[in-house]
């Protein structure tokens, strides 16, 4: 990894995707509808970039977010907790167009959390009994039953905050937070997504949750209809 | 046969039955479907903590001016009430498998009478994922699952042994459903309330799982108020 600059370029999305290379594994922030970087996700969709791992909680809808993805087939495996919205990740998984690999929402976040964070994988109560322990070690601690799950990382992470300043510092807004601080820990280069983006010194330590040292670049959102909106 | 009910009515029935389990300050988490409703349900002067596992607790009704980035896990607008506050994930299954939440109430596919649970994945249909589901049952100290009684084609939901893929195993420890409640407990299922319109014997035909009966037997609690409304 490049040492990352301590004033962080603003540029735009499509420049930015730029750093998305085919065959890539890609994280992307987001719940349902909310906290997704709708502005990074569509210029990747409009580079055309294909053969990628998606790591993203969900695939959103169909014809929303990084959704879009999956439906253009640009995705051959998608690593996620829950793809029920998106009618397209079971009929290409069902057919065997692309992989799917599915974890516990916890567990899930705990596997970026765990690669991000240097740890070589967790144990965990989740999941034990049903069919995610298959291939897994199961571990006995204390009489409890744990899984032992292992890291996720990622190329890139597109993520979404509220406010940066212009070292990349970050603040949230209300539930669009969820997985993006722990994306931003976990891909050799980060990409964030913002409203807006103030001077060094402007931000409150205080409420700083994601250290500008992870951050390599900074998009401010663009008009579309979710980016606008969330 | 069991009598047909309109949904609104089964919907309400359920989710008010689960509402009257919760006391003064316990922190509920509920999931998407009947369980939803159940937050409509809670007496008055009890106060309960809403935890959605999207990352927000104090989770409230929707505002008068919806915000999009204040969202539950349904993808329902939502409000945080004074004291409530906004996370990130890792801290949200943090709360959830810590033990910090007292209950969470799901709807399922099938139930087992030991408390298995199976509601994420019908293989080679439907492929929806598990998303919190199998966390927050592991968990929660308590789990209730609301479900209709039957599938709507009428096969049985309520299984000595579960069919499909689990979820979790032996967590349930209420099932309410328009027509029943048990609850589980050491592994053994009891039914404690059942609804007026059906019998002892309709409730055996179309529960497959094996269960004692409550001595009384009592209704189920809430209904004369929901029927009467």
């Amino acid at each position: 990894m490049m040492t990352k600059k301590i004033i962080k370029p603003v540029v735009s999305a499509q420049e930015a995707v730029k750093c998305v290379k085919k065959g890539d594994t890609i994280m992307v922030g987001g719940f349902n509808y909310g906290g997704i970087p709708y502005t990074l996700v569509d210029a990747l969709y409009d580079a055309g970039t294909d053969e990628l791992t998606m790591i993203a909680n969900d695939t959103a809808y169909e014809n929303v977010g990084h959704g879009k993805l999956v439906a253009a087939g640009r995705i051959k495996k998608v690593i996620a907790s829950h793809v029920g919205l998106n009618k397209k990740t079971g009929e290409y998984y069902n057919s065997g167009k692309m992989e799917l690999e599915l974890s516990p929402q916890g567990t899930f976040v705990e596997r970026i959390r765990a690669g991000g964070f240097g740890l070589g994988g967790f144990l965990t109560p989740t999941g034990v009994g049903t069919i995610v322990e298959e291939g897994k070690q199961v571990l006995e601690v204390n009489g409890r039953k744990y899984i032992l799950e292992l890291p996720l990382r990622a190329d890139v992470a597109l993520i979404r905050a509220y406010k940066a300043d212009r070292m990349g510092n970050l603040i949230y807004k209300g539930t669009n937070r969820n997985f993006n601080p722990a994306m931003a820990t976990a891909a050799d280069i980060v990409i964030a997504e913002v409203d807006s983006v103030v001077d060094v010194g402007e931000l409150d330590p205080d409420v700083i949750v994601t250290q500008g040292i992870l951050i390599d670049m900074l998009v401010v959102k663009g008009g579309s209809y979710y980016a606008s909106r969330t | 046969m069991l009598p047909e009910l309109d949904e609104c009515v089964v919907k309400e029935r359920i989710a008010k039955r689960i509402a009257l389990e919760f006391t003064e300050g316990q922190v509920v988490n509920l999931g998407i479907g009947i369980p939803t409703l159940v937050s409509d349900y809670i007496p008055e002067g009890v106060h309960i903590i809403f935890q959605a596992e999207n990352g927000a607790i104090g989770v409230g009704p929707a505002p008068a001016e919806p915000d999009l980035r204040c969202i539950g896990a349904g993808g329902r607008i939502i409000s945080i009430l004074p004291g409530g506050s906004f996370f990130a994930s890792d801290t949200s299954f943090g709360l959830i498998r810590g033990g910090h939440v007292d209950a969470t109430v799901l709807g399922t596919l099938e139930v087992s009478q030991t408390g298995d649970i199976a509601n994420w994945v019908v293989p080679g249909k439907s492929v929806p994922g598990m998303g919190g589901a199998m966390d927050l049952v592991v968990g929660a100290k308590k789990v209730y699952i609301a479900t209709t009684h039957t599938t709507k084609k009428g096969a049985a939901k309520i299984l000595k042994k579960c069919t499909l893929p689990l979820t979790a195993v032996g967590v349930a420890s209420m099932v309410v459903t328009e027509f029943a409640v048990f609850t589980i407990e050491n592994g053994r299922m009891t039914l404690i309330e059942k609804s007026p319109e059906v019998t002892l014997e309709q409730i055996r035909e179309h529960t497959e799982a094996e269960f004692d009966v409550a001595d009384p037997l009592l209704p189920i609690k809430g209904m004369e108020v929901a029927e009467s409304a």
